[in-house]
């Protein structure tokens, strides 16, 4: 069903999209505070995948680069509109919604910052269902819709447009050579598609997921009850229903370089008592793998969410520090995003890890790894 | 001997320490003016243990006057926050975030200006002098009397926020203070904003504060040097206040859970600190006070300054109670308490007041409050037991048993045990536990450096590090088994060549006793 959105629902949907954000995606908090600026008291039309008319024309829109990036430059603010109206006029079709590539993280936000510029809808759905770092690590294009053409924006009010057919790693590459060249962030707009190509590609309703999760958390803190239960029980109706706990103890060690375009590196997460080996975190903007040693306890595409340990409150790695008391939590992603096609696009191989990959509810079972 | 002054809202404490040992303790009203009630408070010490100015080796201050003046938005100096960093930035002006109150309450003015640095040190664009110039003028034109200046990535590169210093103190002239956001924060530049315009809002003040608390002890004829307490609870000279007042913003609690821990020898515990204007509710942990993980926000404003978890809420010693309903607070005559409240001959019915008529005190004159209906004293007891015991539930991390500390002079208001939560230690010097706390000074070390790391040698870098601020803290005065590493942070200098790091450690320890920082 359609809905809409007011700015009262962005803080709880910033907490759900940084959960599914798996430690990267950038933090929503500047995207909610960009949206709200450009929202004031009205209202955004969220569109259900499942009432899109066959041939509707949807732009997904999105930001691209290094989530520690986005903590100091800010953008002007015309720059996603910009890219949508480039990307309009190369294909000579005007959008008539547009979507989130990426359910996680300020790319929850940046679709609704164009909706609140030029009303347009925005559809309830998304081609990675969590974070990833790369533009081609979409279900969109593991099911037949490639990204390219793609248009990048930036703070100045350059374009560029980046036709690479349909070689979706290509069109990667190239956008994120732009994107170090305009300072390490950029506006695009890519994966230009039908609404019929939207329900056979996309994983659906995870905008209302993102805002359920962040809604249930609050509500649970504001009630008393362990917010982690209020996790599982939110995502257990959902494609995305099993949660458990891999780890809880102190951030001991965090190292991040912004490289290639990505924050990469790894966080040490030891036990409360200081005894016994330490969870290692390693990530590329999101967390990858969590590795007790070298048993792997989960591995991408399911999510691996460092939270507060008291509050569920998500932490994202460039907020990782030193002495935080954090619990770790692994979510399973749905069907469609661990077929062998998907697995070859955002698996462990896409990452260069040479572990295979391991749902995550098959892997860590029974006490004392359920939550809750 | 030394020592330790807590300044708080309605009171001033005072404790002469030697070593851990409580000589003397004394609460005095704040005064309007800070010194004279800092003045009244060491006249009392001499009167309970003389001693000879010359005997004091050091005065520790705790005071909550800077962040009392934000959340009571007042006695703040017209600001102007100006960033660099155009064309990037402006869909989220500086201020964005702020409530309207408190952007009025300084008068402020916020300014977009070119500048900045990419993440690589790439500039995003050149400064603008002339910009920059007609930005100062208009500030003047607006009366503006401190300015916070913050740039794009300015933690990697900050000549360009010292550039734009030098421009804007050119025409705005010496009288303006100019607070620059590389030396308050760190990286995520809407919080580090906003911790440097509160820095700047707070600059007048501060030289007030600083002036009258200096004046204050130097009238008794103490030569030792004065110290604040900052909001990792180590030490700061009167010339560091006066540059960064911010920093001593979560002092206030900090010093009350050490107090506590250190006069009720719990190191886990929910800490209760009945001040005159608010109760303070935090957690001690293996003896440290639980800091907030994630954002912090001080009235109402987003920072990202690493504070200890407390809940406040609207009760004190000063609260006014309403007759009719027996709710209490959130107004409180504060220090006006003794001039307002029943038991000194006011007219104003007020906790302190209640705990009178209860028999749990005996301040003031008991007859005046003689006429009290026991009934409507014990409904208002039961209300404050109720809210403060709500407040430490919300406060607790699980179900199970915790004890509970209470200190600071309003702790009279709780009974002796609370519902739901079992008995209520008092400690000895419980009313004056915020000044033991500032008095039980911390020392650190700090490094801040940017290190080239070889491939493999991390560890071994990183640790050398560690081990020169903790050789830092100890050199400082730090009893060596209590220094821990608080505060480390690394961050990565892309545009310089082999691997550069900007690596930041805070170590910090007790202070020997008897020993007086360096």
């Amino acid at each position: 069903m359609s809905w809409t959105l007011t700015a009262a629902d962005l803080p709880d949907l910033a907490r759900g999209a940084t959960l599914l954000g798996t430690g990267g995606g950038g933090d929503p908090t500047i995207g909610s505070l960009l949206v709200r600026q450009a929202l004031g008291d009205r209202s955004l039309t969220i569109l259900d995948p499942d009432e899109l008319a066959d041939d509707l024309v949807v732009i997904p829109t999105a930001q691209m680069g290094a989530p520690t990036v986005m903590l100091e430059k800010i953008p002007a603010g015309t720059e996603p509109t910009l890219a949508l109206r480039t990307l309009e006029a190369h294909l000579g079709r005007v959008a008539q919604a547009t979507m989130p590539i990426e359910c996680g993280g300020i790319n929850s936000m940046i679709p609704l910052l164009v909706a609140a510029e030029t009303g347009l809808p925005v559809v309830d759905a998304d081609g990675m269902g969590r974070a990833f770092p790369e533009l081609s690590m979409e279900t969109f294009a593991v099911y037949g819709v490639h990204g390219s053409p793609l248009a990048l924006a930036g703070e100045r009010g350059e374009t560029v447009v980046i036709d690479t057919g349909d070689d979706d790693r290509q069109m990667e590459w190239l956008a994120r050579g732009v994107t170090i060249r305009l300072g390490g962030v950029a506006h695009i707009a890519e994966y230009a598609m039908s609404g019929a190509q939207v329900r056979a590609t996309a994983v659906p309703r995870t905008l209302s997921m993102a805002l359920a999760l962040g809604r249930a958390i609050r509500l649970a803190r504001h009630a008393k009850r362990s917010p982690f239960e209020a996790i599982a029980q939110t995502l257990s109706t959902t494609l995305y229903p099993h949660v458990r706990e891999l780890f809880a103890g102190k951030v001991t060690d965090v190292q991040r370089r912004t490289r290639d375009g990505f924050a990469k590196g790894w966080a040490q997460i030891s036990p409360p008592d200081g005894v016994g080996q330490a969870l290692e975190v390693e990530f590329q903007n999101e967390n990858l793998v969590a590795r007790l040693g070298t048993d792997v306890l989960a591995v991408v595409p399911d999510l691996i969410c460092v939270v507060d340990a008291e509050s569920a409150e998500p932490i994202t790695t460039e907020r990782l520090r030193y002495g935080q008391r954090v619990r770790v939590l692994g979510i399973s992603t749905p069907e469609l995003m661990r077929t062998p096609a998907a697995l070859a696009a955002f698996g462990p191989a896409a990452f260069g890890l040479d572990v295979p990959f391991v749902p995550v509810e098959t892997r860590v079972v029974g006490a004392p790894a359920a939550v809750g | 001997m030394h020592i330790g002054i807590d300044v708080g809202g309605t009171n001033t404490d005072a404790v002469l320490m030697s070593g851990t040992t409580v000589l003397a303790g004394v609460k005095r009203s704040t005064s309007p003016d800070v010194t004279s009630g800092i003045v009244d408070a060491i006249q009392a010490l001499a009167d309970q243990h003389a001693f000879a100015p010359g005997q004091i080796s050091a005065v520790m201050i705790g005071t909550t006057h800077f962040i009392n003046a934000l959340v009571e938005a007042r006695r703040l100096a017209p600001t102007a926050a100006l960033r660099l960093g155009l064309p990037a930035t402006r869909a989220l002006p500086p201020l964005v975030d702020w409530p309207d109150r408190l952007r009025e309450a300084i008068s402020a003015r916020s300014y977009l200006a070119h500048g900045g640095y990419e993440f690589d040190g790439r500039p995003i664009s050149p400064l603008d002098p002339d910009e920059l110039r007609a930005h100062a003028a208009d500030m003047a034109a607006h009366g503006i009397r401190s300015v916070a200046i913050s740039a794009v990535f300015s933690p990697v590169n900050h000549d360009l926020e010292e550039q734009a210093a030098a421009i804007v103190g050119e025409v705005l002239g010496p009288d303006v203070a100019i607070s620059l956001s590389h030396e308050i924060g760190r990286i995520g530049l809407l919080e580090r904003e906003s911790a440097t315009i509160i820095n700047a809002a707070l600059r007048e003040l501060a030289r007030e504060i600083v002036d009258g608390l200096t004046a204050a002890v130097r009238a008794r004829g103490i030569t030792a040097p004065i110290f604040l307490s900052q909001n990792d609870g180590t030490l700061m000279d009167e010339e560091y206040v006066r540059r960064y007042p911010v920093a001593t913003f979560a002092s206030g609690p900090t010093n009350s859970m050490r107090g506590a821990a250190a006069t009720s020898g719990y190191a886990t515990c929910a800490v209760v600190d009945v001040g005159g204007t608010t109760s303070d509710i935090g957690l001690l942990v293996g003896g440290f006070p639980r800091e907030t993980t994630t954002e912090v926000t001080v009235a109402g404003i987003r920072t990202n300054f690493r504070m200890p978890d407390v809940l406040s809420i609207g009760i004190g010693g000063g609260s006014v109670v309403d007759t009719q309903t027996a709710e209490v607070g959130p107004t409180s005559v504060g220090y006006r308490l003794t001039t307002e409240a029943l038991v000194f001959g006011g007219s104003t019915l007020t906790a302190t007041d209640i705990a009178v008529a209860a028999g749990r005190a005996q301040i003031g004159d008991p007859s005046l409050v003689a006429h009290l209906d026991p009934a409507f004293v014990q409904r208002v007891l039961d209300r404050i037991a109720e809210r403060v015991a709500q407040a430490v539930d919300r406060m607790r991390t699980s179900p199970e048993p915790i004890a509970v500390v209470a200190v600071g002079g309003g702790s009279i208001l709780l009974p002796d045990e609370l519902p739901g939560l079992g008995p209520v230690v008092r400690p000895e010097n419980y009313a004056v536990a915020n000044a033991i706390g500032a008095s039980i000074a911390q020392v650190g070390g700090e490094v801040d450096k940017v290190l080239a790391i070889a491939p493999g040698r991390r560890t071994e870098t990183l640790d050398e590090v560690r081990q020169e601020a903790i050789d830092k803290a100890v050199a400082a005065g730090a009893v060596p088994s209590s220094v821990q590493v608080v505060e480390f942070d690394e961050v990565p200098i892309p545009y310089l060549p082999g691997d550069a790091t900007r690596v930041r450690v805070k170590a910090v320890g007790d202070l020997q006793m008897g020993q007086v920082p360096a």
